[in-house]
Order: C-alpha cells, then sequence, then structure tokens
C-alpha cells in the first residue's frame, strides 16, 4: 500500500473512531492511537498509525458448512477436541481449577485448557462481565480460530444476575458475543460446567454450533451493540 | 486518649468528637487545617500508618465527607479525621506528598465523586471504569439501576423472592404461619 493510500486510510479511521465517540459527551482518543513517526536504526523516517498496522480491518467471513459425510466427521473431529482458552472473568473463573484435578478431570471428555487464543477454539465467560473486560473478551474471541465456542457461565451472563442494577456489568451476554452453551447457576458447581461441555459436544455432533458463522452474519448488530457501551473504542473493529 | 485529643483540640479546633473506642476517636476538622492537622498527627504524634482514605456522599447537606484514618503503630491507637468539603465545587488540598498509597486514594475519588485534588499525581487517569462519560458512578443521584436498565439490554421478566419466605414455603408448606414470622415478613 503506498503512503498515500495509508494516509488516507488513517484519517479515515482517526474519523471513524470520533465518530464512534459521537454519542459521548468526552473525546476518548488517547495520544497513543494518534499518528507518529519514528526514526529507524537507519535514519529513516517511518510513520506509524498504532490503529492500522498492528492489526487486521477486514471483516470476519462465513464458512459455510461442507454437509454431507465430510462435514460429520469433521464435527465428530471437532466435537472430541475442545481446547479451552484460560481465561477467567469473573468468579466464575475459580469453579474451572477444579476441572484440571482427577476428581473431575475434564481430559476424559477431550477438554484441555491452552494459554494462547490462537491455539483455542472454547472460550468460557465465567460469571459477571464488567465493560471493561468485555473489551477484552472481544479482542480475544475475535484472535480465536474459528470453529469456536462459546460457554456462558452463571445466571450473571444470562440476565445480569445479582449485579442487574450495576453501573458497569453488561446483563445480557448474547448482545455482544453468541454464546453455545448457557450454564445457569451462581455458581454452578464443576459438575455443570462438564455437563455444559457434554451439551456442546452434542450441539457440535448436531452440526448446530455455528455461532462463529452467526458472528460474521450479524457483525454490523454485534459492533453496534459493542460500540454502544465501550465508548473509549480504541482498536480496529475487527483485530484478528 | 481523651488528654491526647484535648490537646490537638486545642492546636485544631475539631467538632463532632466520637469516642468510637479507647483506642478509636473520629473527629471532624476544617477543611483549611485537616492537612496541617494530618501531617502535625504523621510527624509528632507518630500516626504513621494511613489505614484507609474514604469518601460519603452527604446529599441532604450538600457536602462530602473525606475520612482519613490514620494509626499510631507505637500506642495501637487509630483516629478518624473527617473532612467536609462542598459537593457543589468539591476540591481538596492533596496528601499525596504525605504517603504514596494517598496517590491512588486521590485517583479513585476522582473517578468516583469527582472530587479534585490538585497536583495529585496521575489523578485523572482511569481506575475502574474505562469511557466513563456520565456524571460519577458513586454519587448518590446517579441511578445505576435506571442507567443500567438503559444501557444494558436487561432481559425482563426478572422475579426476586424473599429468601426466609421461599425456603418456608419450599421446604415446610404444612407448617402454619406463627404470628411473629407473619410479622417479620411485614
Amino acid at each position: 500500500m503506498s503512503e498515500l493510500d495509508l494516509n488516507k486510510k488513517t484519517s479515515e479511521m482517526l474519523a471513524n473512531s470520533k465518530a464512534n465517540v459521537k454519542n459521548s459527551k468526552k473525546d476518548f482518543t488517547r495520544p497513543e492511537d494518534e499518528l507518529r513517526e519514528v526514526v529507524a536504526p537507519d535514519g529513516s523516517i517511518i510513520k506509524i498509525n498504532p490503529l492500522y498496522d498492528y492489526f487486521s480491518d477486514e471483516k470476519p467471513k462465513e464458512e459455510l458448512p461442507r454437509g454431507g459425510v465430510v462435514e460429520k466427521f469433521l464435527n465428530w473431529a471437532r466435537a472430541e477436541s475442545i481446547w479451552v482458552l484460560g481465561f477467567g472473568t469473573g468468579c466464575g473463573s475459580i469453579e474451572i481449577p477444579p476441572l484440571v484435578t482427577p476428581r473431575f478431570d475434564m481430559f476424559r471428555y477431550g477438554v484441555q485448557m491452552r494459554p494462547t487464543p490462537r491455539q483455542s477454539n472454547a472460550f468460557i465467560i465465567s460469571g459477571y462481565l464488567s465493560v471493561k473486560t468485555l473489551k477484552r473478551v472481544i479482542r480475544t474471541y475475535e484472535q480465536m480460530p474459528s470453529p469456536k465456542y462459546i460457554l456462558a457461565l452463571g445466571s450473571c451472563t444470562i440476565n445480569g444476575g445479582m449485579y442487574y442494577d450495576s453501573y458497569s456489568t453488561i446483563n445480557r451476554l448474547d448482545k455482544y458475543i453468541p454464546v453455545d452453551v448457557y450454564i445457569a447457576g451462581c455458581m454452578p458447581r464443576p459438575e455443570a460446567l462438564l455437563h455444559g461441555f457434554v451439551k456442546l459436544k452434542e450441539l457440535i455432533k448436531a452440526g448446530k454450533a455455528e455461532k462463529a458463522n452467526e458472528y460474521a452474519r450479524n457483525f454490523d448488530e454485534y459492533k453496534a451493540n459493542q460500540k454502544k457501551i465501550i465508548k473509549d473504542w480504541n482498536m480496529p473493529d475487527y483485530n484478528w | 486518649m481523651k488528654s491526647f485529643i484535648e490537646k490537638l483540640n486545642s492546636k485544631y479546633v475539631l467538632q463532632e468528637v466520637v469516642y468510637q473506642r479507647d483506642d478509636l476517636v473520629f473527629a471532624a476538622i476544617k477543611k483549611e487545617n485537616a492537612i496541617d492537622a494530618i501531617t502535625y498527627l504523621r510527624d509528632y504524634e507518630d500516626f504513621t500508618h494511613l489505614v484507609l482514605m474514604s469518601c460519603v456522599d452527604w446529599i441532604e447537606d450538600g457536602k462530602y465527607q473525606l475520612l482519613y484514618l490514620l494509626h499510631n503503630p507505637i500506642l495501637k491507637n487509630d483516629i478518624g479525621i473527617k473532612v467536609y468539603i462542598d459537593r457543589e465545587n468539591p476540591e481538596m488540598v492533596s496528601a499525596h506528598h504525605l504517603w504514596k498509597s494517598i496517590w491512588t486514594y486521590q485517583r479513585e475519588m476522582h473517578e468516583a465523586f469527582g472530587i479534585v485534588f490538585p497536583g495529585s499525581p496521575r489523578l485523572k487517569e482511569n481506575f475502574v471504569v474505562e469511557g466513563w462519560d456520565e456524571i460519577p458512578f458513586m454519587r448518590r443521584d446517579f441511578d445505576t439501576h435506571e442507567y443500567a436498565e438503559k444501557t444494558y439490554f436487561p432481559r425482563g421478566n426478572r422475579k426476586s423472592n424473599d429468601p426466609a419466605e421461599y425456603m418456608r414455603k419450599k421446604l415446610y408448606p404444612s407448617q402454619p404461619v406463627t404470628a411473629k414470622q407473619r410479622k417479620d415478613d411485614k
């Protein structure tokens, strides 16, 4: 991309990020999001646009199921290896460590924990989600490779739970990211979480766990909802 | 403790002195003298440890009450210094030079109540919420329920039960309700 195009793109993005906060009374653009120039070791000057250079802004694409025997085989394979991202958001994250112990042992279901979103395909939203965490959750979710599944743990993700009237905690998770399985309770026991995994496996085998495609299909709607509450939106719209 | 409070009273005018316990006293000091008094307590009277600093919104009186709770590790005494500041124009002299931990308390109070502490480091940085553009959320005239309803897509059909009554109905439905229980329910 030529420098002129890049500059145009940059100014567009900055205008967009300012338009996002037009409902808001304040301007949350931070100094580190503005264009800057960096002197390279060889003396040349490099223009850096923090909102563009490090990320892609391409929208997610739908990957339609292949259908037939191939899809059935793939779904069987996917259901047997659910790799969960180690990301705890609320009090429910304390229910995840027991699953790695011999008593509950999630490995027998083909479930294991991974330290990075690039290697995982399941995301447990474990409990209440503040707006600040939601921003990180969205970024992490979008970095996970498709097909990806979300388990929403606890009543806070369903209707806000005991934080339904809080100023900083969301009420309904499915307005911001698509949810495959809800596990009700406050807090659900590790057995309930295991049951959620079994349920998820059933859904995957039946070919009904297509929420990553739903996210791609209704991308604009989800983004609008996300931007409504994340007022200091200082990242690209899609950053995988 | 009593003689010490009298000594302090002669130096700085104390109001609303409350002897909570043998080793815990609360007293209000005027805004102009407060930081002087706290500095005196820290440097001369061995109240070297800041336990906490907090804020109360007295919306009916149009005031914020700041509380500096100090601890004397030698005599194991605590003293709580209350300072009332105007609610309309909330500004307080910063005490960041006395304890570094006050930086964080003042940052929190700036975000939660909108109190300004001129000169306090990193005061305007985000503390718990990001991108907040409403009035400060811990003020009592900010309705969190209303804000949550209009912002976070409430699911509706929300029911809540009184735990005692619910348990009684579920576990002991045949047992008659006593007069005391009926009174408690009301």
